[in-house]
């Protein structure tokens, strides 16, 4: 709006007063013009089609996402949006992504005791359990929610969240479609050693409380049973640190929630999820236990898959970076139900002792497993009326494996310039469970041994290369990778990859999988090429997994932050 | 004819102040986050004196880890000479958050490290991906950023903060 317009609507007709108020504002932004913030990001793709790997050419050939988000903060006051642009979308994102628009918004205001955010924001309670939305691009995962979110902290230590919304979906046409029901909560957390710091200044125990509840309505549209309209959610957590000890602790309860997911029963369902760590200089060790039966939680009962979700459900095993370790046989979080446990351990051999030599030798091993839980049916019958059809108990495991995953790993340094590491890896991923597989049944066994050495040739170039064996006895059978990297610093890389399937029991599809790469970097602005076949795979983060089909071409990518 | 004058008059004092604004540089957006020991920190009041790297890693970030393992080995030195703080972010959420202490103990890190369990402050930063690294002077204005890592960037990044205690003297 002009601000002569807005004089007229405002009926000041002098124009010295006016004047004034123009002036009045811009010296108040001239005090303090405020900072932008954001980023840009873009991936392109030209494919071509192989008839070997299944890869298609899409009728438009070309491919692109663009994403621009403008954050903006001016003392209290804050706004931030983000435009997003499918043209269409890459391979793998949701199919229903489509058009050019604004995908996110909102204008805020905060101070030293008060947040509030109107539009869309990301927020999680505890460790969202029962409510987390947040994005992830790399993903196409993005349940933001659009509404009203108030946090307050009242006194130190004190922190008490309101929130208020409708999820997002999906983008279509170039807008958000927004999820049927309605998500609303508060969350408070306690630190009681700062709420009580006269009386808690030399305590050695540190105590953090906290507790929330969710709640999301959505209408009852089906005509042959009667869903409830409302669903509560509630948890508690615990936080205690005493010395070089750890421990976090919570618990969360979902009301009857009859959904697709569960086949529309009307149990109630848990989570539980414990973690107790101790670490010290050069030694850190961390054991988890995690429990779930019937926690999957939407704002719409009919969606599946990672549309809508309100809760988020960690699963229980660390995040692997190699390439045949990360993509082949990932594991995804069911939150129809599992236990499951993990310990992750690190610990530096001391410099200049026998074993550490003159660098100290860092040894990381982790290991988890994950087991179905059991469900008690005696006593429940599928036509009984209250439509409850067993009862789950906590960490209560059947013998049935869904997951286990033992990892070590050694990175030794031989001078300034040379070091190695060497990994092994056993994943055993039940199929039949988290599928991952097309032509494989029950447990799928791999056993991969991962070697990477990093050579710095001066100050400004080195190289990395990584030597990759997996071997299987079935799905498509052992694979070999291999991973040259050049780089210059600060500004090129240049890599190479070949990953080859030498052990598909198919004689024909024993292929090579070759990519090139290079990029160019200055300060936050990053350009890459890459061109290659590249197989199809599950890429997930945080357990959160997407499935992207084999492709043979070109994608360029460009970020740039500000 | 007055109408333009005005808004001449509005679109130059809108310009000059903009002209000014990219002077003083961009700020260190404000965010609550907590520390490794919970304890709350904002990020626009972070009370440190002398120069200050923002570096945002996970444990499942192999070159974040390569970085901030190199610099951990010439970080005793770079104070020495630069004052310098080192805040590492880590941006694991609930999966691998509570594999942090252990990785950073286990490594024998100096670094104050928070964590960013959503993504706040990473959005409010434009981190697209990590490992990012900013450099912050002491007014807490931004003024270097570099996105990736491969060995080397460290020395650039030393020269930097170098030449912002060259400037500040």
């Amino acid at each position: 709006m002009l601000f002569d317009d807005f004089c007229e609507t405002m009926k000041m007709k002098s124009l010295i007063s006016c004047a004034f108020s123009t002036v009045a504002l811009a010296s108040f932004g001239q005090l303090n013009n405020g900072t932008f913030t954001g980023n840009i990001d873009a991936t392109f793709q030209y494919l071509n089609a192989d008839t070997l790997i299944n890869a298609k050419q899409p009728d438009s050939k070309s491919l692109i996402n663009s994403y621009a988000n403008v954050f903006y903060t001016n003392g209290n006051f804050k706004a931030g949006m983000r435009l997003e642009s499918y043209l269409p979308r890459i391979q793998g994102y949701p199919d229903r992504f489509e058009g050019t628009g604004l995908g996110m918004r909102y204008v805020g205001y905060t101070n030293s005791y008060i947040d509030v955010t109107l539009g869309n924001f990301y927020e999680q309670f505890g460790s969202g359990l029962i409510f987390r939305s947040y994005e992830d691009r790399a993903l196409g995962y993005d349940n933001n929610m659009d509404g009203m979110r108030l946090i307050f902290r009242p006194a130190k230590g004190v922190v008490l969240k309101g929130i208020y919304g409708k999820q997002r979906l999906s983008f279509t046409d170039g807008k958000v479609v927004k999820a049927s029901g309605i998500v609303r909560g508060i969350d408070g957390e306690i630190h009681v050693n700062d709420l009580l710091e006269k009386y808690m200044k030399d305590s050695k125990l540190d105590i953090v409380l906290g507790g929330s509840f969710v709640s999301k309505y959505q209408k009852d549209d089906n005509p042959d049973l009667i869903l409830p309209q409302n669903v509560g959610a509630y948890s508690g957590r615990l936080g205690l640190k005493y010395s070089k000890f750890s421990f976090n602790a919570e618990y969360a309860v979902k009301e009857n929630d009859p959904s697709e997911d569960n086949n529309n029963i009307y149990n109630k369902g848990h989570a539980a999820l414990a973690n107790l760590g101790y670490s010290q200089k050069g030694f850190g060790i961390v054991v988890s236990a995690k429990s779930v039966d019937n926690m999957s939680f939407r704002s719409d009962r009919t969606k599946s898959l990672q549309d809508v979700l309100i809760n988020y459900l960690p699963s229980m095993n660390k995040t692997h970076t190699y390439n045949l370790v990360a993509t082949l046989y990932p594991y995804a979080t069911q939150p129809l139900g599992e236990v499951a446990y993990q310990t992750e351990l690190l610990y530096t051999f001391k410099k200049g002792s026998k074993i550490g030599g003159k660098y100290g030798l860092p040894i990381n091993a982790n290991f988890s497993t994950t087991y179905g839980p059991i469900h008690h049916t005696s006593g429940f019958s599928p036509t009984d009326s209250n439509g409850i059809a067993y009862q789950g108990r906590l960490f209560d495991q059947s013998k049935l494996q869904y997951w286990q995953d033992i990892n070590i790993n050694i990175t030794k340094k031989f001078n300034a310039n040379y070091s190695m590491i060497f990994s092994y890896f056993n994943i055993r991923l039940n199929n039949d469970i988290s599928k991952v597989a097309d032509d494989a049944h029950g447990i799928i066994e791999s056993h991969i041994g991962v070697v990477e050495v990093n050579w710095k040739i001066n100050k400004t170039n080195s190289v990395r290369a990584e030597f990759q064996g997996l071997f299987t006895k079935k799905d498509k059978g052992n694979w070999a990778t291999a991973v040259i990297e050049y780089n210059v610093s600060p500004n090129w890389f240049f890599s190479v990859m070949d990953q080859y399937n030498y052990g598909n029991p198919l004689k024909e599809l024993q292929l090579h999988y070759l990519i090139g790469s290079f990029g160019y970097i200055r300060d936050a602005t990053r350009f890459m090429v890459s061109y290659g076949r590249q197989r199809a795979g599950l890429f997930c983060v945080g357990g959160v997994c997407r499935f992207v089909p084999a492709s043979n071409g070109l994608t360029l990518t460009f970020t740039q932050s500000f | 004819m007055k109408r333009i004058l005005f808004i001449f008059s509005v679109v130059a004092y809108c310009t000059a102040s903009f002209a000014q604004d990219h002077e003083t540089g961009k700020k260190l957006p404000s965010v609550q986050l907590k520390n490794m020991d919970g304890k709350s920190v904002n990020t626009a009041e972070l009370g440190l004196k002398g120069p200050i790297v923002i570096s945002f890693w996970a444990t499942w970030c192999a070159p974040c880890k390569r970085e901030l393992n190199t610099i951990h080995d010439l970080y005793t030195d770079w104070q020495a000479e630069t004052g310098v703080t080192l805040i590492a972010v880590s941006i694991d959420d609930e999966k691998t958050k509570n594999q942090v202490p252990v990785y950073v103990n286990g490594k024998s890190w100096d670094y104050i490290v928070l964590m960013d369990p959503n993504g706040d402050f990473k959005r409010a930063m434009g981190v697209n991906n990590v490992p990012h690294t900013f450099l912050i002077d002491n007014e807490g204005n931004i003024v270097y950023s570099h996105n990736n890592y491969a060995p080397g960037d460290e020395e650039k990044l030393y020269q930097e903060i170098l030449s912002l205690k060259e400037k500040s003297k």
